[in-house]
């Protein structure tokens, strides 16, 4: 075919000068297209050719905004349109008619228009949305044409907020009887699927009806579908192996129509997706593997023809046979496969052999052993890609006896090569071989320096950040290290001392460390001279001033000492006009610095202390500064991407449809709103709460980096073995593959093909050389070394660092296998915790508990209080003895029974301060009394009775008990005198609280020294921080003589919040069903055990919260407002500072919270 | 799944453009320079696959045009081959003995042609007759529509 085609071809400039080809006779295309096309090509300059097109443009630009154009024309201009795109020409102006003539040209017109539309626009382009209802239009037609078009251009672009308008449409295409839309259908749906997987998933089931469609081209589109869906998650549709293999066996067997043969060979693009489906199903399953075997055989057997077609296939089976459960059988034709492609004279099978070779050494290296020759040949091969492909290949049986020749191959190669992507890929690949094999320092250097030089400024940096990390973090060997170290020194002055005016920015900054650091380890180098070169690479030109400002923080390091002053002074003085601020501030530290020796001893000391420094990320330093900003009337701060949310809500309408609520917003409607708690606090002087408000919007941002996932986006993220890093991996790899090295050494014949005699000398040592240590041949027995190679550099665990390092991810799997039993214990633990019998520090006067009481008071109150008991002895042993019952009992279920009142208290105070202009005196102040609960509600958690106010012919005291359901605001009113009050009765108000019930508050008659009991039961219904109470007590003395004694008091949210029982798994559900985000850092106690343990049961304890779970330095935490939603807290240990997160679908509440948690750990 | 499908003469000049996964037009027009570039530079009789960035890129010259696609990495390069190649059997059995010039005066065929055969970067139909069928079809509607077009206007 290609022949004709070229044949055709050469008779180009013979059919330019025609007016007429050939092929598009029949074709009507249009002569002004063909004009622009051929003045085109006749053109010899690129401005010639800009000049031409703008013409063009213009006239297109002109014809389009006619009315008079027709709908036929505008197909045609059109067209021109596409080609001026096409040469790189924006015509933006002809987008809009595009997509006019998609939505009113005829058939043919449409074509043209959706064709431009989808050649013009991109995904995001505001005019997609007009084409929405065009494409709705077209679905619905009766023409098959239309509908065909419409589903080609929704698959190509469609905006993904659209699909739901959309998709019933498409679906219902599902079960049209034309297979041709059938078919075109399923691809639209899998192009969703591909970028909204979430809209489709309702779909599923008609996805499984187009799989078993009766046209297999149907069921060929509905497969992509099912390979993107077992890739994500194979376990749920192994129950269609065996469909998958039955198809796969007819396709095979030659069952489907001749249609669908390619170079007749059967449906080529089925197979390969089905075997590509059924290598997903058989890994790691061997009861699955074992129902594909045959057919994977016979697969191999059939694809025997000699074209690509086959070969393809082939491919796609062996790579099947080695990923699933292995069976020896096959592996040995899939190694025999592997073969051909390698021998193979055609340089793109060649290419995919090594390909497969590389994927399979992994699992069998001794089948590189088979075709060490070929790796060879291919290795000098002129294609570069060849030869890119064997390094990948000889990377993978890399191991401490071939190192260094292999490095030396790579870096031959990258010698030679100039694609940035390659060169990035091979440096961090040689960087990663030299460290884990290096046979010696001098090698380990010296391979680091032709990295440096030649990866350059294009390497990912955190290559020279790590190389610097394994010289600041050491070995285990110090002489190791120290040996290690005067190398590098070694071998950097010698670098320097050459030009290195070529040598890239970030090599000259790891020679400045290095030298700043460790040159005064060598005793033998005169530091005047290190100084003299670093110096001079200061001044050198071409150096960018971030590589400056490394020389001079190591000029700084090594200038310590009088002697140095002068040349300080030097340095300080040119650089003091620099432009660089931060070169300019560098050489004032140096300055000052080389002037007092002890400041520079403790600003640089040395060695420079390995540990990762402790980073405030939450900046609270700035606290101070930034409460004085606020109180001086500064706005709080804003993060951006929230300033742009409340801008664009102003500006624009929505387009967001309903339901997407957006935590942002919730968390600027808190910030803003009067009301709350975060202003409150603010306001108040309590506390440095005031830059809590800045601190939560920091720490928006700051917070991420270091954190480990433990929420994704199903829920929570059940702790995984991680992936270990390849410094953790080196030794259990080298003990895996020792096995294999015998396996190997056991199976490999003498010689695995009979050598042919013109295989030079060289290459023989070549192939000895780079296959040492992967089998037992007889060049490598000179060696003789089989012994487990160990890593020469093994990092030391590093605690501090956040994530990916061996030490942390060892703990943290430490720490996520013993969850569960911490948590248990955990549990357990504040099961038995015995809350001490709070000492109940009552406020100055009148109330005193009954155990501290004489027992002549005790009578008194117990006939007074609980009539029933008739001995005060036992009523107060066997309150007593309710409330330790209580307490264990309560405590089990997160519950604290005797709560401090300090809210309470302050009331009092106030109270108290307000009364001080009263002059009455209490006559019974000195009369001790004990106002007790009723005895049922002293089976309840409650608070300690606290007065509120008085007079002399009443005292109101108040206790709240924490029912399950509600607040029970009990109000204990007392009659200290002998005469007893008339028609006494209560009223209470409150704004923010609903009064559910109450009792009591009415009587008739109080008698001399008797109390009585009034209940409210109180619910919050949207949280405050704290809400005030007043009410009145009015009662008689004598009739017609009424009394008012006003009262007051608080109330706050902690009293309404209860603990939410949740396991781990429902509370994960939860927090991903809530949107409204708040976040803050926390006072984290210290002293005894653990931090965070210990501040949850701080917070457990005052604020009734339930622990759902604590795994590692992360704990969950639920608790809900009674009548209102729960709220969850996610908190993790985050330096000194506990770093929490709070959910909630109240926007206050998580303020509230937060506020309650900031004062129980304050009183702490 | 192939992520776009370039033709391009020996010049380096684009005659199609295809891209199956939205892009920004900047990033479309780095990668058109870099394939065309790295494709020109290669010499005959090498191997046909390529890297760039994270994407295998297959090329096949048929004469003067370059056929170019990127793949994702599990793909097959030698099915992509042959992906090339039926596309190419497709445009020569539509316009008869195809050349670069059919594809330049009549790109929007040519567009017409591989939506048929490809959509959203997988392989839609692959038997030669269905295609030329579905083609055929819309043309016919072509021939009638323009007959009635070039009655008089109305």
């Amino acid at each position: 075919m290609s022949d004709v085609v070229e044949k055709t071809l050469t008779a180009l400039p013979a059919l330019l000068a025609l007016d007429s080809q050939p092929g598009a006779g029949k074709l009507s295309s249009t002569s002004r297209l063909r004009h622009l096309i051929r003045s085109i090509t006749e053109l010899t300059s690129k401005h010639e050719e800009e000049k031409l097109i703008k013409k063009e443009l213009a006239a297109i630009k002109d014809q389009v905004s006619s009315p008079n154009t027709t709908m036929r024309q505008m197909r045609e201009l059109m067209v021109r349109a596409m080609y001026c795109e096409m040469l790189g020409y924006e015509a933006d102006f002809v987008y809009i008619h595009a997509i006019k003539l998609a939505q009113q040209g005829t058939v043919l017109e449409k074509r043209v228009g959706y064709l431009a539309v989808s050649l013009f626009l991109n995904e995001n382009h505001e005019l997609l949305l007009l084409l929405v209802n065009t494409v709705l239009k077209d679905l619905q037609s009766t023409n098959l044409i239309e509908v065909c078009m419409a589903l080609t251009v929704v698959s190509q672009i469609f905006p993904k907020d659209m699909i739901p308008a959309i998709l019933p449409l498409v679906e219902e295409k599902l079960s049209h009887p034309k297979e041709i839309i059938r078919r075109k259908a399923v691809l639209a749906l899998y192009k969703f699927y591909l970028i909204a997987p979430n809209q489709v998933q309702h779909i599923h089931g008609k996805f499984r009806k187009a799989l078993c469609d009766k046209d297999p081209g149907v069921m060929m589109s509905s497969l992509h579908i099912y390979l993107q869906m077992i890739k994500e998650n194979p376990a749920s549709y192994k129950d269609l192996t065996g469909s998958f293999v039955t198809i796969l066996r007819q396709v095979v067997g030659g069952k489907l129509p001749l249609d669908f043969n390619y170079h007749s060979v059967p449906a080529p693009w089925l197979q390969i997706q089905l075997l590509r489906i059924l290598s997903l199903l058989g890994r790691e399953d061997q009861s699955m593997s074992e129902l594909m075997y045959d057919v994977l055989d016979e697969s191999l057997r059939r694809a025997e023809m000699n074209h690509n077609i086959t070969y393809a296939i082939l491919y796609e089976c062996v790579k099947a046979i080695y990923t699933i459960h292995p069976k020896a059988e096959l592996l040995e034709k899939a190694a025999r496969c592997i073969g051909n492609f390698v021998l193979s004279p055609k340089i793109n099978l060649k290419y995919l052999g090594l390909k497969a070779l590389t994927y399979v050494v992994q699992h069998d290296a001794n089948l590189a052993l088979q075709h060490q020759m070929t790796i060879i040949e291919c290795l000098d091969h002129s294609d570069l890609i060849i030869k890119r492909e064997t390094l990948e290949l000889l990377f993978r049986i890399t191991n401490a006896q071939n190192v260094t020749i292999i490095v030396e191959k790579m870096l031959g190669f990258l010698r030679l090569c100039n694609d940035d992507y390659t060169i990035i890929d091979l440096v961090g690949k040689v960087a990663e071989l030299a460290e884990k094999y290096a046979p010696d320092n001098e090698w380990f250097i010296q391979t680091m320096n032709v990295v440096f030089s030649l990866g350059g400024d294009l390497m990912q940096p955190d290559l020279p950040s790590n190389f610097l990390r394994l010289f600041a973090d050491g070995s285990e060997s110090e002489e190791q290290d120290r040996q290690l170290k005067l190398y590098a020194v070694d071998s950097y002055l010698a670098v320097l001392k050459g030009d290195c005016s070529h040598l890239p920015q970030r090599f000259l900054q790891v020679i400045s460390w290095v030298l700043g650091e460790y040159s005064c380890l060598k005793e033998d180098v005169d530091q005047q001279e290190v100084i003299r070169l670093l110096k001079k690479l200061l001044e050198q030109r071409g150096v960018s001033s971030e590589t400056r400002s490394w020389a001079l923080s190591a000029l700084t390091k090594l200038c310590k000492g009088p002697g140095y002053a002068e040349l300080a002074l030097e340095l300080a003085e040119s650089l003091s006009s620099s432009l660089d601020t931060v070169l300019r501030q560098q050489a004032h530290e140096l300055c000052l610095l080389s002037q007092d020796s002890q400041l520079h001893a403790r600003v640089l000391p040395h060695p420079a202390p390995s540990d990762n420094l402790e980073v405030d990320s939450s900046l609270s330093f700035l606290d101070g500064f930034v409460s004085d900003a606020l109180a001086a009337g500064a706005a709080p701060y804003k993060p951006p991407h929230q300033r742009q949310e409340e801008l664009s809500q102003q500006r624009a309408l929505s387009l967001e449809p309903y339901g997407l609520s957006l935590p942002v917003t919730m968390s600027s409607c808190t910030l803003t709103d009067r009301q709350s708690p975060t202003f409150l606090s603010m306001s108040s002087d309590l506390s440095g709460n005031s830059t809590e408000l800045s601190h939560r919007t920091g720490a928006n941002t700051l917070m991420l980096e270091g954190v480990k996932r433990v929420w994704g986006k199903d829920g929570y993220i059940p702790q995984k073995e991680p992936s270990l890093t390849p410094a953790a991996v080196d030794e259990p790899s080298d003990v895996v593959q020792s096995p294999d090295q015998q396996g190997a050494a056991e199976t490999s014949l003498p010689e695995p093909e009979p050598e042919p005699p013109q295989l030079d000398q060289e290459k023989q040592q070549l192939a000895s050389s780079l296959f040492v240590g992967l089998g037992s041949q007889n060049s490598m027995s000179l060696l003789g070394k089989t012994e487990v190679a160990v890593p020469r550099f093994r990092r030391k665990a590093r605690q501090h660092e956040s994530a990916s390092t061996s030490g942390t991810s060892e703990s943290s799997s430490n720490s996520s296998h013993s969850s569960r039993s911490t948590t248990d214990s955990f549990l357990y633990g504040g099961l038995l915790e015995e809350e001490p019998a709070t000492p109940i520090q009552n406020s100055y006067h009148t109330l005193k508990p009954t155990i501290a009481n004489g027992s002549h008071d005790a009578r008194q109150h117990s006939q007074m209080v609980s009539s029933t008991s008739e001995n005060e002895g036992a009523a107060t042993v066997s309150a007593k003895e309710d409330k330790q019952a209580n307490s264990s009992q309560i405590l089990g279920s997160d519950m604290v029974i005797v709560r401090p009142s300090k809210l309470a208290e302050e009331s009092i105070v106030s109270q108290r301060n307000c009364s001080k202009s009263l002059p009455v005196a209490f006559p019974h102040s000195s009369d001790s009394m004990v106002l007790q609960l009723p005895s049922e509600l002293q089976e309840l958690p409650h608070s300690d009775v606290v007065s509120l106010t008085s007079d002399p012919h009443l005292s109101v005291s108040c206790c709240r008990v924490f029912r399950e359901d509600a607040l029970l605001l009990v109000l204990l009113l007392f009659n200290p005198t002998e005469t007893a009050l008339r028609d006494v009765a209560v009223e209470l108000s409150c704004e923010e609280l609903e009064t559910a019930s109450l009792r009591g508050n009415v009587m008739e008659c109080l008698e001399g020294r008797k109390s009585s009991v009034c209940r409210y039961t109180l619910l919050m219904e949207r949280p405050h921080t704290q809400v005030a109470f007043t009410g009145s007590v009015s009662y008689q003395t004598q009739p017609g003589h009424t009394h008012i004694l006003p009262f007051s008091g608080k109330l706050s949210t902690a009293d309404f919040i209860r603990p939410l029982m949740l396991n781990t798994e429902e509370y994960g559900k939860l927090w991903l069903s809530i949107s409204n985000d708040v976040k803050q850092n926390l006072k984290l106690l210290t002293g005894g055990g653990d931090p965070l343990r210990a501040t949850l049961n701080a917070l457990k304890d005052s604020l009734q919260l339930h622990i759902v779970d604590i795994i590692g330095s992360e704990g969950i935490v639920a608790c809900h407002l009674l009548r209102g939603g729960p709220c969850l807290m996610h908190c993790r240990v985050h330096g000194a500072s506990l770093a929490v997160w709070l959910r909630s679908p109240l926007p206050s509440l998580p303020d509230c919270l937060l506020y309650h948690c900031q004062r129980a750990l304050q009183e702490h | 799944m192939m992520r776009f499908l370039l033709l391009f003469s020996r010049q380096g000049k684009i005659r199609l453009q295809k891209w199956f996964l939205p892009l920004g037009e900047r990033e479309k027009k780095k990668i058109i320079r870099d394939m065309t570039t790295m494709v020109l530079a290669r010499k005959p009789r090498t191997c046909n696959f390529l890297h760039w960035k994270d994407l295998k890129i297959v090329y096949k010259r048929y004469a003067s045009l370059y056929f170019c696609c990127g793949l994702e990495e599990e793909d097959n390069e030698l099915l992509a081959l042959e992906v090339l190649h039926r596309y190419v059997e497709l445009l020569d059995k539509y316009f008869g003995n195809v050349c670069e010039l059919d594809i330049i005066f009549n790109f929007e065929k040519a567009y017409f042609i591989l939506d048929e055969f490809l959509m959203g970067g997988e392989v839609q139909e692959t038997s030669k007759q269905s295609i030329a069928k579905s083609i055929e079809a819309s043309d016919m509607l072509q021939e009638t529509m323009e007959e009635y077009m070039s009655k008089p206007a109305f």
